[in-house]
């Protein structure tokens, strides 16, 4: 099969049964995608496919022939962090990490179809991708922040005279 | 030396130092790491819940395309506990070629009888989980004080029977490990773990073979929340496999795997009696329970262990109490620690019962909080949260809110041990003025890594752009695991000592009496060819335990559909004194949302016809998601004086609680079960029969509750999550 995944043309010879994430994955060498509930409930595994975001382990890589594929790693070809990207780093958008790169995906669809979005689109747009450590609202705030949008501090930290214990 | 009082690093907000490999893709995870001929390992699982495996036969697997190696998971006959039980694993070339090996594998297995209900369990009727063994264990019981005398006297008692289900700790990344053995009988594992020196010591172990040969990297790993302390089954199997086939193996689980056999947060049946004297002030306590940790039995939660008892009375210490803890085993996945082991589970029996006794006496939920809680911290807490949450004017006697749609608020407190000591540490600095600190912990996601950052930069005076931060290598002076909130506590002194000892040494090389700061430079180029090393360990006096915390939460409940909405959550938190606020902030976030995820949504569901999980997956294991999370704000106080406390734990325990208080707020009815689902809502209300019968539900607890009352008293004491009172 012939896959363009970060602007590079790959010949791999697959199984017909191998998802777009195995190819990517386990024979591309491209592992910022993860598999990680292999069912399309989780988003861990976005990619995009042209400027849609997918889920790479609900497509056969055969059907991704012919198009441009595109992974965490596609984002910062150049070694640079795109905005949103910097902004995830800045305001904390992420704890293990596991979720992060289907996040950034998925919101950088997002941003390529409105490039200032609300805090409730933001929310709507990667509501199919799920995170367990619970970083949520740091997300939130560094898809804000990328996008030129208002970040509500949520942090308040009461000094000793603040609070009057030793 | 103390923590600094002035500080460039310590305590302000620091971009987590793998930030941009994490948001790039570059991390390098478990399941990322492929040394050159790995081979793909997978399990084959039992599809029964019980089960004598009288014979496994792998030849026909073995004879398959691409298969390189194959074992079983115990020698024959062995019985196979719970629906997703291991029973062999197969090792080839690509991940399709074994899964549809594991096709090929005969097993000859006899079904057993079993039972996946904890009531059903507790009857004497009912199939034994462990043969020579009641399913019904434990149960000695604690008495303090003339508990019949203060119920007898209290001029309020309320009584009533509390549920949590089982949780299931649903790292993003599953469990894993990739196992090399190299020609000298050594190997190398790249795991997913929350302590790469604990899964080294059970790797050697299991696999018998000296400490000194098995190393455990961890680089980047997808969380753990308590289910990753070992090698697991996975782990021992995907060695086995490496060993046999010459090769290196990668075994990750699936989702579905994950669902089944990598642990769980026990379940408990609480049945309470609570009583005040009038104005409130808790006298008297009494509380038997029973929860089930798997197929286990026998085991107490000493040491967050994931064992079915929990602390009791949890915070508050009426004079007089009786407390018969059980534990039940049935044929499903076992339990093991999972963040905050019993605290949650303690919490919701605890301080839901606490607001039924405030609503009976029309006591304010904050007040008879401020009247009983003995933590002085935790007081000026909720004292401090009331105030930012408005609570005066948001508080409305139970059940009085107009309209469809009822509004109500509630509150909550935790109390974690924390603490954490033993790391050691390495620096090597070059002559450069760059140096590289070796730490043999791991870093979960909490931001461990940069903690060690911060902690350096900031005793050395120097940017954090000079240091190197190497971790999770058994190769390292060695840490902990990262586990009760202890690694923060454990490491940043171990590194200030580690540090101070670098200035010592510099100091003498080169003739600089304060080499910090903009000395920096000049010192290091007086090192002289070979890098300086230097070694330091955690001491006392730099980092405390004893974490409290309150929440406050408030809801809207429609009880025309159920549907629970949170509209916002405060975290009022300890943590001695802070590190970083950026890493802090997150894992607050963190704790309450998986407390959203506990109070709401998620549950282990198993079929009790045939003995299988329901839902194994994501679709129907509820996690919460962006819809489902409210603004979360944090109260964080900073506490210099304390030194450094871990926060990872103590920040879940309310939540749940306060959410379901301000349910109970809302409609004057108290929905006793965790997760409060609309169904549980609407049954509540009268306006839907509930799942089972209410009279067949209380028939068959209180059956389970003479189980455990007849069980003999002389079982050792049950010890409860330990020391974790402040």
């Amino acid at each position: 099969m012939r896959l363009t995944i970060n602007g590079e043309l790959r010949e791999l010879a697959l199984e017909p049964r191998t998802t777009l994430l195995e190819a990517l994955r386990l024979h591309a060498g491209v592992t910022g995608p993860k598999e990680s509930c292999d069912r399309a409930s989780c988003g861990a595994c976005s990619v995009l496919l042209g400027d849609k975001a997918i889920y790479a382990c609900s497509l056969l890589a055969i059907e991704a022939q012919g198009a441009e594929i595109t992974t965490v790693e596609g984002l910062s070809r150049t070694g640079e962090l795109t905005r949103l990207q910097q902004a995830f780093v800045d305001k904390d958008g992420l704890q293990c990490g596991f979720c992060t790169p289907g996040m950034i995906i998925t919101l950088a669809a997002l941003l390529r179809r409105t490039p200032h979005p609300t805090e409730a689109g933001i929310r709507a747009a990667i509501a199919g991708n799920l995170c367990r450590c619970g970083s949520h609202p740091r997300i939130v705030a560094a898809a804000l922040d990328a996008t030129g949008g208002r970040v509500t501090e949520s942090l308040h930290v009461l000094q000793v005279h603040d609070h009057g214990l030793a | 030396m103390a923590w600094p009082k002035e500080t460039k690093y310590l305590g302000k907000a620091t971009p987590r130092l793998e930030g941009p490999v994490k948001v790039s893709g570059r991390a390098r995870y478990t399941a990322d790491v492929a040394p050159p001929g790995m081979l793909f390992g997978a399990i084959l699982r039992s599809t029964l819940p019980a089960a004598r495996i009288k014979s496994v036969d792998l030849s026909r697997a073995l004879a398959a395309p691409g298969i390189k190696a194959g074992v079983t998971a115990k020698p024959t006959p062995f019985l196979a506990r719970y629906y997703g039980d291991e029973i062999a694993a197969l090792a080839g070339t690509s991940r399709n070629a074994v899964l549809d090996a594991l096709r090929l594998i005969t097993v000859d297995a006899e079904p057993l009888p079993f039972v996946v209900d904890e009531l059903e369990a507790v009857r004497s009727d009912a199939p034994r989980v462990v043969a020579d063994r009641a399913n019904l264990g434990e149960g000695a019981e604690k008495v303090t004080g003339e508990v019949d005398a203060a119920f007898a006297n209290a001029a309020a008692v309320v009584e009533g029977t509390y549920r949590t289900q089982v949780e299931l700790h649903h790292p993003m990344e599953t469990h894993g490990h990739v196992v090399q053995w190299d020609e000298d009988n050594e190997m190398t594992a790249w795991s997913s773990t929350q302590g790469v020196f604990g899964v080294r010591d059970a790797f050697s172990k299991q696999l018998g073979i000296p400490q000194s040969k098995v190393r455990v990297l961890c680089e980047h790993m997808g969380g753990g929340f308590g289910s990753k302390f070992s090698p697991g089954a996975e782990g021992v199997l995907g060695a086995r496999l490496a060993r046999a086939a010459r090769a290196p193996v990668r075994l990750v689980l699936t989702r579905f795997e994950e669902s089944l056999a990598v642990g769980n947060r026990p379940s408990s049946v609480q049945k309470i009696k609570l009583g005040a004297d009038a104005s409130g002030k808790l006298t008297a306590f009494q509380l038997e329970s029973i929860g089930t940790p798997g197929h286990s039995t026998g085991v107490s939660n000493a040491g967050g262990s994931g064992g079915a008892a929990f602390p009791a009375p949890y915070i508050y210490r009426p004079a007089a109490t009786r407390v018969k803890q059980g534990s039940v085993a049935i044929n499903a996945g076992a339990s093991c620690a999972m963040r905050a082991p019993g605290h949650p589970v303690a919490s919701f029996g605890m301080e839901s019962i606490l607001d039924d006794l405030a609503a009976k006496l029309g006591i304010d939920p904050v007040a008879i909080r401020l009247m009983n809680d003995p933590s002085e911290l935790r007081r000026r807490e909720y004292e401090l949260g009331a105030e930012r949450f408005g609570w005066a004017k948001k508080f409305r006697a139970p059940g009085t809110s107009p309209g469809p749609v009822k509004v109500g608020v509630g509150c909550a407190g935790a109390a974690w041990m924390s603490g954490g000591r033993g790391t050691q540490a390495e620096i090597q600095v070059n002559n450069d003025s760059t140096l590289e600190v070796r730490v043999g912990t791991q870093d979960l996601g909490t931001g461990s890594r940069t903690v060690v950052q911060v902690v350096a930069a900031e005793i050395l005076g120097i940017e954090r752009e000079l240091i190197s931060v190497r971790i999770g290598d058994t190769r390292f002076p060695p840490s902990g695991a990262s586990g009760g909130s202890t690694t923060t506590a454990s490491v940043s002194p171990a590194v200030l000592d580690t540090c101070e000892n670098v200035l010592a040494e510099l100091r003498t090389v080169s003739g600089i009496e304060d080499p910090r700061g903009n000395r920096w430079k000049d010192a290091c180029k007086r090192i002289g060819a070979a890098p300086l090393v230097v070694r330091g360990k955690w001491r006392e006096g730099l980092s405390t335990g004893g974490a409290c915390g309150v929440q406050f939460a408030e809801v809207e409940v429609d009880t025309e559909t159920g549907f629970i909405k949170l509209r916002n959550i405060l975290a009022v938190q300890d943590c001695g004194t802070v590190v970083n606020r950026l890493t802090c902030e997150s894992q607050i976030n963190g704790g309450v949302i998986m407390g959203i995820g506990y109070a709401l949504y998620e549950e282990r569901l198993m079929d009790p016809r045939t003995g299988v999980m329901l839902n194994p997956n994501f679709e129907t294991y509820k996690l919460p998601g962006f819809a489902d999370i409210p603004p979360i704000d944090i109260l964080l106080l900073d506490m210099p004086e304390r030194g450094v406390i871990g926060v990872g734990e103590p920040c879940t325990i309310p939540t749940a609680s306060a959410i379901a208080n301000a349910i109970a707020n809302a409609l004057g009815i108290r929905v006793a079960s965790l997760p409060i689902t609309p169904d549980k809502i609407l049954a509540a209300l009268g306006k839907v029969p509930g799942g089972e019968p209410r009279a067949l539900t209380s028939a068959r607890q209180n059956e389970a509750f003479t189980q455990l009352a007849a069980l003999p008293t002389l079982a050792p004491v049950l010890s409860t999550a330990g020391g974790s009172h402040t």
